[in-house]
């Protein structure tokens, strides 16, 4: 039998359950990790580091779930080569762990920023969670610190190593190079400031999101 | 025991929205100012053991993001 997919459950993520739904409509099983719990990584195919407002958003977004148990298993897992990915509060919480590059700060509106918006994934990127490449997704945001931030030097390096998954066609939050999306140098580790889980059947505004889910599946 | 304080300064303006609004709130009071900036403050109490050097590491590993925020560590 096909192993689950773990979903980090920190105090403050919001969109756990949201995740298992996604996964039961694509007939894969999804379990809970919680937060002070170490996990058997073989015991499950990848993980998903859900959205929401872990440690309310304390000290800075993410940085306390970063630090959390759980989430040293999770950097054996991303050294092994497991797919792991990060939505909005999980993309925060990735680059606060050093899994990727970069920071999320506020948006340049200022504003929390919840709408439609379309972006395409990069046609020679490497990442592993991308489910169609040169493709424009249609998927929902909803935060207020999504505008993602870097060196130059580190943008250049994510764009030379083809390490940009997802840019926006409208920039709607300031990020550099209107990143929307990126992953680490192997391509396994990954995140996104969209919302996926929020856009899995016509009726919910857009399927899209299927396709970055469903790689777990296959 | 020993008292640390750190405090944690957002590195450009871009990345001070609070400063931003707060500057927009003094001036609206009458307040001329040229700049504000909003940070935050940590106060560490330990034992006698603990020095400096520990309270860099804390803000280097968790307490700061080098990337946006600068820090300060000043002995009580």
């Amino acid at each position: 039998m096909k192993r689950p997919v773990g979903v980090l459950r920190f105090l403050g993520t919001n969109c756990d359950a949201d995740i298992l739904q996604a996964y039961e409509w694509l007939g894969c099983e999804a379990k809970y990790i919680w937060w002070a719990d170490h996990f058997k990584i073989e015991d499950y195919c990848g993980f998903i580091l859900p959205g929401g407002f872990s440690y309310g958003d304390y000290l800075r977004c993410g940085a306390l779930a970063a630090h959390a148990p759980a989430m040293s298993d999770v950097r054996v897992a991303a050294e092994k080569g497991y797919p792991v990915l990060g939505i909005c509060n999980g993309f925060q919480i990735l680059c606060e762990a050093a899994l990727l590059p970069g920071a999320l700060t506020k948006n340049l509106s200022r504003q929390f920023q919840d709408q439609w918006v379309e972006v395409k994934s990069n046609l020679t990127g490497i990442c592993k969670w991308d489910g169609k490449k040169n493709f424009k997704y249609k998927l929902p945001i909803a935060h207020s610190m999504g505008r993602f931030i870097a060196p130059g030097d580190v943008l250049k390096s994510l764009e030379d190593k083809n390490q940009i998954w997802l840019t926006y066609t409208k920039n709607p939050n300031g990020a550099m190079l209107d990143i929307a999306g990126i992953c680490n140098v192997t391509g396994n580790v990954a995140a996104l400031m969209p919302h996926p889980e929020r856009a899995m059947k016509d009726w919910m505004g857009s399927s899209d999101g299927a396709h970055i889910l469903g790689k777990l599946n296959s | 025991m020993k008292k640390f304080k750190v405090e944690i300064m957002p590195r450009d303006e871009a990345l001070d929205p609070q400063g931003r609004a707060v500057k927009g709130a003094l001036e609206r009071l009458g307040f001329k100012t040229s700049d504000c900036r909003v940070g935050k403050v940590v106060v560490i109490e330990a034992n006698h053991s603990m020095k400096e050097k520990d309270i860099q590491d804390m803000a280097e590993k968790i307490l700061a993001n080098p990337l946006i925020e600068t820090y300060k560590v000043t002995q009580l």
